[in-house]
């Protein structure tokens, strides 16, 4: 890979990406606004792995809609290896072939009528000028990176399990040599062994690649062991940011808190010792005024029901939480 | 006499490749009052099992059983209207996706007093007020305004809400939960899963646990049996379960947790699941399987007690170790 322009800084870097959708509300009511990302910013460095964890509706999705390109955002800036897609549409066309993306359900990804030589060889099809015979050699060159059988190129998805087909689904984002994959929950539709064999079929490639590694998961377990950068994300803000020690060893967002005893670890000891957190998420429609949280926060107080937190340097990670702050958090 | 009792529970789907056996002879009895919890990976027949309990398996499954009795009554020879008035009333099911499992057609209110109506009757006012206390019961704010609710309006944990409200409408003595969480956020999980502890502390049910999820099992199941390809290949109390694996396929699984392992690569478990014509004559873990033999190879291994556990294993394990087994020399390649 050639050293482009900025190549120095993080080849991923997100400034106050907002995102807000309309939405209707029928004939006579004007639109609603959704605003599903409300600045998020981070940067992701070339080898690296950084987590996006929180539930429903924080606005994971969206983050990876925006990274991928499929959407622009409403307003703030993306940077991929020091350029922004916004320039026009010859930069755009050049990123996105550095930014690929493996999907959840590796059974809705792939093209039923599609051969999996022909499901990896189109990326090529349509982005580099190689013969037939150079693509089927690209082709059954990937497949035996990611541990497919070369006689598996004639076969549709359908004929493989979900484990393959994730394998499949990971060949073909690697097709044009990306620098950047967004993993949108790679292996939470996958048995617990299978799930264990992709994820270090991920961890081999990054090696061999330098691969940036954006992974979106609410999979806490796997996301200690494989990231190192976590970003939690609550009702489309960021509420904390930080390295994976920091982040699991010392929580310091009641969120993040939360979250962390919410989800079950395979230990019958540590039973009932739960943050027990009332309420669901509130419709990202009608946001609570203050910070996001504080309706469902065992610390929230009339500052924060009135004043948003920003996202600051505290305890070694970035937080956005005014217990935090004034030290009432512990 | 346990409240539910299960022998040699064999449930044969008719394919055009032939039958698929998708339960091989389960064995389970679930006491009164008890959590247990069934773990395994897709097509390992842990919801085919209790589907066959429940009796909504379709009419062209074949079922057989040496015996298959919930609180004394024998379950393969009762007559339809008597089974009828079991399901739904004295053993109850919940579903993963409580978004598909209600009928979109009909108001929360209805589908919850449509159960009460069938099995125990009453006024309709009566009924109604059942409901509302139902809803409260299960957490669900505002309970009178949400009867006349679609299941569109809820989200997804207040539909799980709603379905344990109808399991538990009946005060059944056992309710089957079938991956009860796995569509639902960590946090609502947690309030879901404590919710069901409670109901099962406070009424005295037996609970069984459908899941695929280590972590959920550990945190609420007192025993637990692990499945593989449609066979229980352990039965154990939970915390023992997890400290000293006896089966080979348990360890591996424990193992592979991300939570367990400490580099960089998981430990994995090679291979996938035998599928219906390529099962192997022996041990159905033979070929995945570390310790595997000649013998695992050839005779199938019955499940038989290991210490304080039942393992189907020719060399069960103990602290890691197998036992009885030939070493390395002898193990097939």
């Amino acid at each position: 890979m050639s050293a482009a322009p900025g190549a120095a800084g993080p080849v991923l870097r997100a400034e106050s990406l907002v995102r807000s959708y309309k939405i209707s509300r029928g004939m006579l009511r004007p639109p609603a606004e959704l605003q599903a990302l409300r600045g998020v910013s981070f940067g992701l460095d070339t080898g690296h792995t950084l987590a996006v964890v929180g539930e429903s509706g924080c606005g994971k999705s969206t983050l990876a809609r925006l990274v991928t390109m499929i959407e622009p955002p409403t307003s703030g800036r993306l940077l991929i290896d020091g350029h922004d897609p916004a320039e026009g549409p010859a930069t755009r066309r050049r990123l996105r072939e550095a930014v690929q993306i493996v999907f959840q359900d590796p059974y809705g990804s792939l093209n039923p009528r599609q051969k999996v030589a022909s499901i990896l060889g189109e990326p090529l099809l349509i982005n580099r000028r190689m013969s037939a015979a150079e693509r089927r050699e690209a082709v059954a060159a990937m497949m035996a990176q990611v541990g497919l059988r070369p006689e598996q190129a004639q076969r549709y998805p359908h004929m493989f399990s979900g484990g393959q087909r994730q394998r499949v689904a990971v060949a073909r984002a690697l097709m044009l040599n990306p620098r950047i994959v967004v993993l949108d929950e790679p292996v939470s539709a996958l048995d617990l062994s299978i799930q264990a064999q992709i994820l270090n079929l991920l961890v081999e490639l990054q090696d061999r690649y330098r691969l940036a590694y954006l992974f979106i998961s609410h999979n806490l377990s796997v996301v200690r062991h494989f990231a190192e950068a976590v970003l939690v994300m609550y009702l489309g803000r960021v509420v904390e940011h930080g390295g994976r020690e920091a982040v699991f060893a010392s929580p310091q967002h009641p969120y993040t808190r939360a979250l962390l005893s919410a989800s079950p670890t395979a230990d019958p000891a540590r039973r009932g010792r739960r943050i027990k957190l009332v309420g669901e998420l509130p419709s990202p429609l009608h946001p609570p005024p203050g910070c996001p949280f504080n309706p469902r926060c065992p610390l929230a107080n009339e500052r924060c029901r009135i004043e948003t937190p920003p996202l600051q340097q505290l305890n070694g990670r970035l937080v956005a939480c005014h217990a935090v702050e004034e030290g009432r958090a512990d | 006499m346990a409240l539910l009792e299960i022998r040699g529970l064999t449930v044969e789907f008719r394919t055009t490749l032939g039958p698929l056996r998708a339960v091989d002879g389960l064995d389970l009895d679930v006491e009164k009052g008890e959590i247990v919890g069934i773990v395994g990976e897709s097509g390992s027949g842990k919801s085919v099992a209790m589907l066959a309990v429940m009796g909504l398996l379709p009419r062209t499954t074949t079922i057989t059983a040496e015996r298959l009795a919930f609180d004394g009554a024998d379950l393969l020879s009762l007559s339809t209207r008597r089974r009828r008035a079991l399901t739904g009333k004295a053993m109850a099911m919940i579903f993963q996706e409580p978004m598909t499992s209600l009928n979109p057609c009909f108001t929360v209110g209805f589908q919850i007093v449509e159960g009460l109506r069938q099995h125990e009757g009453g006024s309709r006012r009566a009924l109604r007020a059942r409901a509302v206390e139902l809803l409260e019961k299960v957490g669900i704010p505002a309970p009178e305004e949400r009867l006349g609710a679609f299941p569109h309006q809820l989200s997804g944990g207040m539909s799980q809400r709603v379905m344990i409200a109808m399991a538990i409408a009946c005060n059944p003595q056992l309710l089957i939960a079938d991956e009860p969480t796995t569509a639902l956020d960590v946090t609502i999980q947690a309030q879901i899963l404590d919710l069901l502890v409670e109901l099962q502390r406070e009424r005295g049910m037996a609970l069984v646990l459908i899941t695929h999820d280590m972590g959920v099992v550990a945190e609420t199941a007192h025993r637990v049996s692990v499945q593989y390809a449609g066979q229980q290949v352990e039965l154990r109390e939970v915390k023992a379960l997890f400290a000293d694996p006896r089966h080979p396929y348990t360890a591996a699984l424990l193992e592979a947790l991300p939570e367990r392992s400490s580099g960089r690569l998981l430990p994995t478990i090679k291979g996938v699941v035998p599928g219906l014509r390529d099962r192997p004559p022996g041990c159905l873990f033979e070929p995945r399987c570390r310790l595997a033999t000649a013998h695992c190879r050839a005779v199938p291994p019955p499940l038989a007690p290991a210490g304080d556990a039942l393992a189907r294993c020719h060399y069960p394990l103990f602290e890691g170790l197998p036992q009885n087994h030939p070493g390395t020399a002898e193990r097939a390649s």
